[in-house]
Formats: structure tokens, C-alpha cells, sequence
């Protein structure tokens, strides 16, 4: 019971958060993804960043569980559907929790979008074996470092929690020199 | 005007980490399968079936790793489904909070207005089509947004890398020949 409770407290502030951030709202994503203006890429990376940190600080001062890491599995269909998703992410301006959310904030386009999710989802269902059979799903859940009782293998040597601060730090850093308008004056201008 | 990104940042910095400390990393794309796998087992009882073990599925996707998925859907009172029904509720409620999301804004987003003009059917003929190719990759890849690139980063995670490298050289090029109007 008490991890429903989790996941009405947390999943609550995860869509709030979203709709604060501007990440339900297709045009800071379309802003942002043609490189307009990246102040929702300067929000995402700092939570990405603190994220890390607190957690890889956590694990080592004894605070939080290693087992609740969950890593995901690394296979050539990651890619491939990283470039699919990314596709559709730009066309669309959501991807499926920011679509959710929207739909929910009552953007009609969102729920046209959450429609054709669920299709494409059940598109994928059908079509598994097919990807399994091509051998495109096999591989390995593997971190950047080994992250001591993580149970996953390292793709160096590094301790995983230290090299987990450090690159958290540095998704800090990207975060605050990143410009806000890389492209400039003349994006600006041409919007205008 | 959304937060200021470093206030932004920070809260959604500190929502990751509270999910990870209490339970586990946030995802979402999956319960897109689980919300069809519902709807499916409506339409045919034969979809999931519950056996002495646990679960199966006549559905080889909904039957793998144990069939889980078959699981999570024949008992949707679990995290991970909760979870996006209270996202949604979050979301819903801090847009109402903030004087909710102007009637123009929720027909057609302004830079689709300023790029395509007043076409709302094909922004969601577009939209549609975008939620297809979204999930059907996100399915393919094992994770979407959260909880690949955000999740996945923040852990170190290999696929994580390699699944935002994939979506930003996808996005960044259709973005550009689509938005160039900020709007």
C-alpha cells in the first residue's frame, strides 16, 4: 500500500513539475529542439545533474537503496528507436509523459497524440517477434563505471558512484553555460 | 512563463531523486503497453490468462521476462501505472493553478500557428502520427524520455547515452525544418 501511496505523491509532483517547466507545451519543446531557445534544455539538464549527484552521494553515505537502481538494457533497437522517438518528438512537440500530461492540462492535440501512442505501442506489441528474431534486442545493461553492489558491469574501470558525481556535476556545468539563445540575434529576428 | 530554469531544474532534480530513494527511477512509455493490454483483454479474455504460476499471455510481448506485463495489467492498481495517473492529476492541477491553459493555446499551439496557419485538423493528423512513431520507437528501445534519457543518464547508464544520442540527431534536424517560426 504504501508504494501506492509513493506513486500518488510522487507521480503528482513529477506532471506539476513537467507543466511548470514548460515540458508539456510543444513550443518550448519546439523552441528548444530547433535550438531556439534552450532554457527547458538548461532546466532538464540540471535535474538530471542533481539527480545524480544526490543519488551517487546518497548510495555512498549508506542513504539510499543501490537496488532501486533499475538500468536498462543496451541493443542496437535502442538507437533505432531513440531516432524514432526523436522524430516523433519534434513533430509532435511531446513525448509520452509530457503527451500525457498535456492531454490531461486539456491540449486537444495531446490527446490525438496519446491516441496515436497507444496505436503505435500496440503496433510494437504485434510486431515484437519479429525484432527478437532479427537479433536487435540482445544485449547488456551496463553503467559508464561499475557502481559498487549495483550488480550491472562497467564499461570502464571506475568506481560508478565517484564518476556518477563527476558527470552529474558536469551536466551542472553544461546547464549553466549552455546559452540560452545559441542560435541569436537573428532567430530572434527572424520570429519577429 | 515557465520557472526560471535553475527553480525548475532543482524541483525536477529533487522529483527524480525522491522516486529513486523511495522506489525506483521514473518511467512512463510502458504503460502505454499496459493501458492497451487492458483495453485488449477487454475486447479478448484470452489475451492474458492467469495460470498456477502467475500470469500468461497469448501476446508475446505482453508475455516476456515472466510476463510482467501481462501482470501489470490484469492488476492495474500497481506503482507504475498509479504513477501516471497521478501525473496526469499533477499536471492538470498545477495548469489550473496557474489560471489553466488559455481556449486558443488548447485548440492549436502557437508555433504550429505561426508555421503551418490556422490548420487545426492537420495538427492533429500530425500529432497522431507523431504518438505512433513516439511509442512505437520508445517500445522498441526499452524506455522513452524519462525513463531513458532522464532516468538513464542520471544513472550512468549506457542505453541512456545512446538512446538521447538517437532521439537528438532525430529531433534536432526535423524540429529545424519544421518549427522555423517560434511563434
Amino acid at each position: 500500500m504504501s508504494t501506492i501511496i509513493f506513486a500518488i505523491v510522487i507521480g503528482a509532483a513529477f506532471g506539476a513539475v513537467l507543466d511548470r517547466i514548460g515540458a508539456t507545451n510543444p513550443n518550448w519543446i519546439g523552441k528548444m529542439l530547433s535550438l531556439k531557445h534552450l532554457h527547458l534544455m538548461k532546466t532538464i539538464l540540471l535535474a538530471i545533474g542533481t539527480g545524480s549527484v544526490l543519488m551517487f552521494a546518497g548510495q555512498m553515505a549508506g542513504l539510499v537503496d543501490v537496488g532501486h537502481m533499475d538500468v536498462k538494457t543496451v541493443y542496437t533497437g535502442v538507437f533505432i528507436g531513440g531516432l524514432m522517438l526523436g522524430a516523433g518528438w519534434a513533430a509532435a512537440g511531446y513525448c509520452p509523459g509530457t503527451g500525457v500530461a498535456a492531454a490531461a492540462t486539456g491540449r486537444r492535440d495531446a490527446l490525438f497524440f496519446v491516441a496515436g501512442g497507444l496505436l503505435g505501442a500496440a503496433a510494437y506489441m504485434v510486431t515484437y517477434p519479429a525484432w527478437e528474431a532479427w537479433g536487435l534486442l540482445e544485449g547488456a545493461k551496463l553503467t559508464l563505471g561499475t557502481v559498487p553492489d549495483a550488480g550491472y558491469d562497467g564499461l570502464i574501470g571506475l568506481r560508478g558512484d565517484v564518476l556518477g558525481i563527476l558527470l552529474g556535476l558536469g551536466f551542472i556545468a553544461v546547464a549553466f553555460v549552455l546559452p540560452e539563445r545559441p542560435l541569436g540575434r537573428t532567430a530572434r529576428v527572424a520570429a519577429e | 512563463m515557465p520557472l526560471n530554469w535553475k527553480t525548475g531544474g532543482l524541483l525536477l532534480g529533487l522529483v527524480f531523486f525522491a522516486a529513486v530513494l523511495l522506489v525506483k527511477p521514473i518511467g512512463v512509455s510502458t504503460q502505454f503497453v499496459i493501458f492497451d493490454a487492458m483495453i485488449g483483454d477487454v475486447a479478448n479474455p484470452d489475451l492474458i490468462t492467469q495460470t498456477d504460476e502467475g500470469y500468461a499471455s497469448t501476446n508475446a510481448y505482453l508475455a516476456k521476462s515472466g510476463a510482467k506485463y501481462a501482470k501489470n495489467a490484469a492488476n492495474p492498481l500497481n506503482y507504475s501505472f498509479v504513477f501516471v495517473l497521478a501525473m496526469m492529476a499533477g499536471a492538470a492541477g498545477s495548469a489550473l493553478l496557474r489560471g489553466g491553459i488559455g481556449r486558443e493555446e488548447r485548440r492549436l499551439p502557437a508555433i504550429w500557428k505561426a508555421n503551418f496557419g490556422d490548420t487545426p485538423w492537420k495538427r492533429y493528423a500530425v500529432a497522431f502520427a507523431g504518438g505512433f512513431i513516439v511509442l512505437y520507437g520508445a517500445r522498441l528501445a526499452g524506455g522513452c524520455t524519462s525513463g531513458h534519457m532522464m532516468s538513464g543518464m542520471m544513472q550512468t547508464s549506457l542505453s541512456g547515452y545512446i538512446f538521447a544520442a538517437g532521439a537528438f540527431l532525430a529531433a534536432i534536424p526535423v524540429s529545424m525544418m519544421m518549427y522555423s517560426k517560434e511563434g
